[in-house]
C-alpha cells in the first residue's frame, strides 16, 4: 500500500514516523517549503541566532533514509479523488492508496489599503523567515507588528533582539486578553514594555503608506507611524486553497470524523488544517498547536495501518514564552465565568504568577495558569481529570512545581491566600521531590 | 495626522556595541595589563607587592566591572542572541584565532617554558616574571610555570565565573553550582595547596581523584605520602577512599554533576571560560560512538598503567607480559595528561565546544558515567507532551546529547556523559525539562509518553 501524505510538518511527519512504526506500507512525504521537516516553533530561534537552521530539523538525516519514508520536495496543486492522484506543480502525476492532508495553515491578511507594499509581511513558512532576514539586512528603521498573539510577540522579540525599534498594535484593550485573564494579560502588557517595546492597546491598522515599499502607516486612532516594515499576525487559518475545488468537504478546514477521516474514504486530513466536526468536550474543532497535530499524526497511523483509532487529545494543554516569562497553561482557564473562582497569586517583580481556577459550587480544580514557573504536565492533568477538591490541591501543590533545583517555591504563598479567601487553616509543606511525584501518579 | 512626538524606546535595550560602562571597564584591564607588562620588560622598578596590587587588582576590577555592565541593562532571562552570527562563537576568524593562541600556549607551557619567560636558576622573564611578585608573596621564591598556570586558570574561574553568574543570574541552580566550582578551585585546588607547602607539608588538591590525577600512585607520590607522616598517610586514605566511597555513594545519590559541573576543575574550566563555547559540540551519532570508544579506552589505558607502576614499586620489575611501566605512564603523561586534557582540551574549545577531554577523553567521567547510567538516582525528566521539538536543548548542551531526541519523545534522560550541567534545562522555553534525583524511570513510572 501506499501512504502520500502533503505537507511535512509535525503532524504529516510524525504520521510517517507512526506508519513505518507499524507497517511495511510505501510512504512519500511531500512539502513545498523544505526537504527535511523542521520545527516551525523555532523559527524565531534562528532569527535571534540561537540556532542554526540545521539545529531545528526533527530528525537526523539518516532518520529518513533508514526508515525508508521518501520525501519530494514540490507543490501539490491539485487532487483528483477519483483516479486517486495527486497533481503536482512540477507536472508530475502520483498515486496513492491512502492520502493523508497535513497542510498546516496560512497567515491570515490583512485587508486594507497598501497591504502588499514591499516591507509588509507575515511569520509563518521558512521563506517569511528569509524574506525577514533579507529586509533586516537592508535596514529596518522601525517596524510596526500588527496584532497581539503568539506569534506577533515573537516576532516582536526577534527584531528587537537585532536591535530594531519595534510598535506593536494591539486591537484588544490588553495584551492576549481573549485568552489570558485579566492580571496575567496587564502583567504580560507590562514585561512588553520593558523590553522596550512600543505597545499600543486598543489600537488598529487603518493603512500602509508607501509608494512601492513601505514608508509609514496610520492607525484608526489617526496616528501616523514612520517605518518601513509592517508584520502582519493577525492569526493564522487553515491552508486549503489547493483542495477548495474538489469533492471534499471544507468549512474552515478540512472537515473530518473522529477518526480524523474526511468524507472521502482513504483521505484524512491532520494537524492546523484539519476542522472536527464533534471535538471533544472544552476541546476546539480546529486546534493549530503543535502538539495536536503530534496526536493527531500517530492516531491517523493506527487507522491506517489497520487498527481503527479516535482522536481523543485528553485535557487541555499549551504553553508560550513571553520574552523571558514562559507560560503553562492546563485545564480550563477561562477569562471570565460567572460558575468559576479562582485563587491568584503573583510576584511582586511582576515576573511570576500563579492561577488556579476551580468550581464555584462543587470547588472541583478546572485548571492551572502560571507565568514564570514550570508545572509538571502529568500531576496537573491527574488532578483536573480525577476531579480533585481545589482544597486537597493546594495542599499538596508542590507536587506540581517543576522549576530546577533551588529555585524559591511560590506555593506557600497561594496556601496562604487560600487559607486567607476560604477560612482555612492549611499547612504548607513542600513535596518536591519525583520520588513523590511517582507515589502520586501511580495511586 | 498627528506625527508620532515620542516613540518610547528604553535606549539600553537597542546599544549592540559596548556602551561606555563596559569601555570604562576595560580601561580598567588594560591598565592592569600594562602595569604588569611594564613591570616584566622592567621599566618600572617598585615593590612587587605594589605591582601585584595594582596590576591584578585593575585587570579583577575591571573584568568584574565588565560583566556587571555586560549584563546589567538586560533582563533576566536566556542570552543567547546573536551566538551563530558572532565569529568567536561560530568558529569564525576570531575562533580560530583563540583557538591558535591557546593551543600554541599549552604547548609552550607544557614543553617549551622557556619561551614563556622561564628559566631554572629563577631569572625569570617575560610571561612567568609577571607572576613573580605574587609567588614571591606566597612562597617566597620565583614562579614556575606550573604557579603561572594555576593562578591563570584560578582566575579565569573566577572572573568568567563571575560573568557566567551575571549571565544566569535569573538561575539558582546555574548561581549556585558556579559558586561552588569557584570555591574549589580557588580554595581547594589553589590556596589549599599552596598553604600546605608552605607549612612544609607535601602539596595536594584533595578533589583531584584518581583516575583524573593519574600520578596519585606513581611511585615518587607514593613516596612522598609516606615520608610525611600522618598528613601524608591521611592523603593517600583520603585519595582512596575518594575513588573507592565517595564517588560511588555521592554519584548514586546525585548522579556525576556533584563532581563534573560543581567540584572538578576542568569542569569549572568548561563551565566558565567553555560557556560561550558549549553549542559547538558535535551532536551526531556517530561522535556519541566515538566518544563511547575513546572513553573507555582511555579508562582501560589508565587502569593499566596504573596496575602497571603499582606492580613496579612492589616487585622491582618494570616489565610485566607486553608491557613497560615506565613507558606506559610516559606515553599517558604525554598523550592524555598533557595533550589530549591540555592542548586538545582547552586549546580547541573555541572549536570542537568546552568539554572535549571530559567528554571523549576523561577516566574519571568514564567511572562516574558508568555509576551514573546503571546504578543513580540522577535522571533528566521531561514535562508531559510540553515539547516543541525547537532544539535549544541539544544546542546547547556541551557534551553532544541529543536532549531533544528524548524529550520530543517524552522519555527521561539517563546518559553516562550528561554531566548535569543543568543548561539544557535553562535554555527551553517551554519548561519541559527537570534534573532530578529519582529512582523510577519514565517507563516504570507509567506515565504516558506522548508521543
Ligand atoms: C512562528 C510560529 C511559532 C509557533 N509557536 C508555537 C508554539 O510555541 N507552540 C505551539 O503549540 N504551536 C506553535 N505554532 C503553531 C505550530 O507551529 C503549528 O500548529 C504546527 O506547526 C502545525 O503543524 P502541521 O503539521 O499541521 O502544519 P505545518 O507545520 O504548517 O506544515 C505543513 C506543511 O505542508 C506544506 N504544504 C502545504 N500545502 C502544500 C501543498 N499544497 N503542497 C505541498 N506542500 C504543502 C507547507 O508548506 C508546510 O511545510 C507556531 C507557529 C508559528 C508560525
Ligand atoms: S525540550 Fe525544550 S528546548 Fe528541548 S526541544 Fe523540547 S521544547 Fe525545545
Ligand atoms: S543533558 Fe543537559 S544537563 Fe546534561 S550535560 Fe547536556 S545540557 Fe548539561
Amino acid at each position: 500500500m501506499k501512504v502520500v501524505i502533503i505537507g511535512n510538518g509535525i503532524a504529516g511527519t510524525t504520521a510517517a514516523r507512526y506508519i513505518r512504526k507499524k507497517s511495511q506500507h510505501k510512504i512519500l512525504m511531500i512539502s513545498s517549503e523544505c526537504e527535511f521537516p523542521y520545527s516551525r516553533t523555532a523559527l524565531m530561534y534562528i532569527y535571534m541566532g540561537h540556532m542554526k537552521w540545521e539545529h531545528t530539523k526533527l530528525y537526523d538525516d539518516q532518520f529518513w533514509i533508514k526508515n525508508r519514508i521518501n520525501r519530494l520536495k514540490d507543490h501539490v496543486i491539485q487532487i483528483n479523488i477519483r483516479n486517486k492522484k495527486i497533481a503536482l506543480q512540477s507536472g508530475n502525476i502520483i498515486d496513492y492508496d491512502r492520502l493523508i492532508i497535513a497542510s498546516g495553515s496560512q497567515s491570515n491578511n490583512y485587508i486594507c489599503k497598501g497591504n502588499s507594499l514591499i516591507g509588509v509581511q507575515a511569520l509563518y513558512h521558512l521563506q517569511d523567515l528569509h524574506s525577514l532576514e533579507e529586509k533586516t539586512n537592508n535596514g529596518i528603521n522601525r517596524a510596526v507588528i500588527v496584532g497581539g498573539g503568539l506569534i506577533g510577540i515573537e516576532l516582536a522579540e526577534m527584531l528587537s533582539s537585532r536591535n530594531i525599534p519595534v510598535t506593536m498594535l494591539v486591537r484588544e484593550k490588553s495584551f492576549w486578553n481573549n485568552i489570558l485573564p485579566e492580571e496575567e494579560s496587564q502583567l504580560i502588557n507590562n514585561h512588553i514594555r520593558t523590553h522596550g517595546i512600543d505597545l499600543r492597546l486598543d489600537e488598529e491598522l487603518e493603512e500602509i503608506l508607501g509608494e512601492t515599499t513601505v514608508q509609514s502607516i496610520n492607525t484608526k486612532s489617526g496616528t501616523n507611524i514612520i517605518c518601513n516594515f509592517v508584520g502582519l499576525t493577525i492569526g493564522v487559518s487553515p491552508n486549503i486553497s489547493f483542495v477548495k475545488d474538489s469533492e471534499l468537504k471544507l468549512n474552515k478546514g478540512i472537515l473530518v470524523d473522529s477518526h480524523l477521516q474526511t468524507n472521502i474514504e482513504d483521505i484524512f486530513a491532520i494537524g492546523d488544517c484539519a476542522e472536527l466536526l464533534s471535538p471533544d468536550s472544552g476541546r476546539k474543532s480546529i486546534e493549530a498547536v503543535w502538539y495536536t497535530g503530534k496526536i493527531m499524526g500517530k492516531t491517523v497511523a493506527s487507522t491506517i495501518c489497520g487498527l481503527p483509532t479516535e482522536y481523543h487529545p485528553g485535557i487541555w494543554y499549551n504553553s508560550a514564552k513571553f520574552f523571558d516569562i514562559e507560560y503553562q497553561v492546563y485545564g480550563y482557564v477561562p477569562v471570565k465565568d460567572p460558575n468559576t473562582d479562582s485563587i491568584y497569586w503573583e510576584h511582586k517583580n511582576g515576573l511570576h504568577s500563579i492561577r488556579l481556577v476551580y468550581d464555584k459550587s462543587s470547588s472541583i480544580i478546572l485548571g492551572f495558569n502560571l507565568l514564570g514557573i514550570r508545572y509538571r504536565h502529568e500531576v496537573c492533568e491527574k488532578w483536573i481529570k480525577e476531579k480533585y477538591p481545589i482544597q486537597n490541591v493546594i495542599e499538596n501543590l508542590s507536587l506540581a512545581n517543576f522549576d530546577p533545583e533551588f529555585y524559591p517555591e511560590f506555593e506557600s504563598e497561594i496556601v496562604n491566600l487560600f487559607n486567607q479567601k476560604c477560612n482555612k487553616t492549611i499547612r504548607f509543606s513542600s513535596s518536591r521531590s519525583l520520588d513523590l511525584v511517582n507515589q502520586f501518579l501511580n495511586t | 495626522m498627528n506625527q508620532q512626538e515620542s516613540l518610547s524606546i528604553s535606549s539600553h535595550q537597542l546599544s549592540s556595541s559596548l556602551n561606555t560602562a563596559q569601555k570604562f571597564s576595560l580601561t580598567f584591564i588594560v591598565i592592569g595589563i600594562i602595569i604588569q607588562l611594564l613591570y616584566c620588560i622592567g621599566s618600572i622598578d617598585i615593590q612587587p607587592s605594589i605591582i601585584l596590587a595594582t596590576g591584578f587588582g585593575f585587570i579583577i576590577f575591571g573584568s568584574i566591572l565588565y560583566s556587571h555592565y555586560q549584563y546589567k541593562g538586560k533582563t533576566r532571562g536566556i542570552k543567547n542572541d546573536k551566538v551563530w552570527f558572532n565569529s568567536l562563537t561560530n568558529r569564525g576568524v576570531w575562533a580560530w584565532a583563540l583557538g591558535i593562541f591557546l593551543t600554541v600556549f599549552y604547548v609552550l607551557l607544557y614543553w617549551f617554558p622557556q619561551y614563556l619567560g622561564h628559566s631554572d636558576n629563577g631569572n625569570n622573564s617575560g610571561l612567568i616574571k609577571l607572576f613573580d611578585p605574587l609567588s614571591h608573596l606566597l612562597k617566597g621564591k620565583p614562579t614556575s610555570q606550573w604557579f603561572v598556570y594555576g593562578v591563570l586558570y584560578t582566575l579565569i574561574i573566577l572572573l568568567l565565573g563571575v560573568k557566567f553568574i551575571y549571565k544566569y543570574r535569573h538561575n539558582r541552580y546555574q548561581c549556585i553550582r558556579t559558586l561552588s566550582i569557584i570555591f574549589f578551585q580557588t580554595m581547594i585546588a589553589f590556596l589549599l595547596p599552596e598553604i600546605l607547602i608552605s607549612l612544609n607539608l607535601p602539596f595536594n588538591d584533595f578533589k583531584n581523584i584518581w583516575p583524573l590525577n593519574y600520578s596519585f600512585f606513581y611511585s615518587w607520590h607514593i613516596d612522598e605520602m609516606l615520608q610525611n607522616g600522618s598528613f601524608g598517610i591521611f592523603i593517600l586514605i583520603w585519595g582512596i577512599l575518594s575513588i573507592l566511597v565517595f564517588t560511588p555513594i555521592l554519584t548514586y545519590y546525585f548522579g556525576k554533576r556533584w563532581y563534573c559541573s560543581w567540584v572538578c576543575g576542568c569542569g569549572g574550566l568548561a563551565e566558565t571560560a567553555g560557556d560561550p563555547f558549549r553549542q559547538l559540540s558535535d551532536k551526531s551519532i556517530q561522535s556519541w560512538k566515538i566518544e563511547r570508544w575513546m572513553i573507555y579506552s582511555i579508562l582501560v589505558f589508565v587502569i593499566v598503567m596504573t596496575i602497571m607502576t603499582l606492580y613496579t614499586r612492589f616487585s622491582g620489575k618494570a616489565e610485566f607480559l607486553i608491557f613497560n611501566s615506565y613507558q606506559l605512564s610516559r606515553w599517558y603523561g604525554f598523550f592524555i595528561g598533557a595533550a589530549f586534557s591540555g592542548v586538545i582540551g582547552v586549546g580547541f574549545y573555541p572549536l570542537m565546544g568546552s568539554r572535549v577531554w571530559c567528554r571523549f577523553g576523561c577516566p574519571m567521567a568514564a567511572i562516574l558515567g558508568l555509576i551514573q547510567r546503571k546504578k543513580s538516582k540522577f535522571r533528566i525528566t521531561t514535562n508531559g507532551g510540553q515539547c516543541i521539538s525547537c532544539g535549544n536543548c541539544s544546542t546547547y548542551c556541551e557534551m553532544g546529547i541529543d536532549v531533544k531526541s528524548y524529550a520530543q519523545k517524552g522519555q527521561d534522560i539517563v546518559r553516562a556523559s550528561c554531566v548535569g550541567c543543568g543548561i539544557c534545562s535553562a535554555v527551553c522555553p517551554r519548561g519541559v525539562l527537570r534534573l532530578e534525583n529519582g529512582q523510577l524511570d519514565i517507563r516504570e513510572r507509567g506515565i504516558r509518553s506522548s508521543c
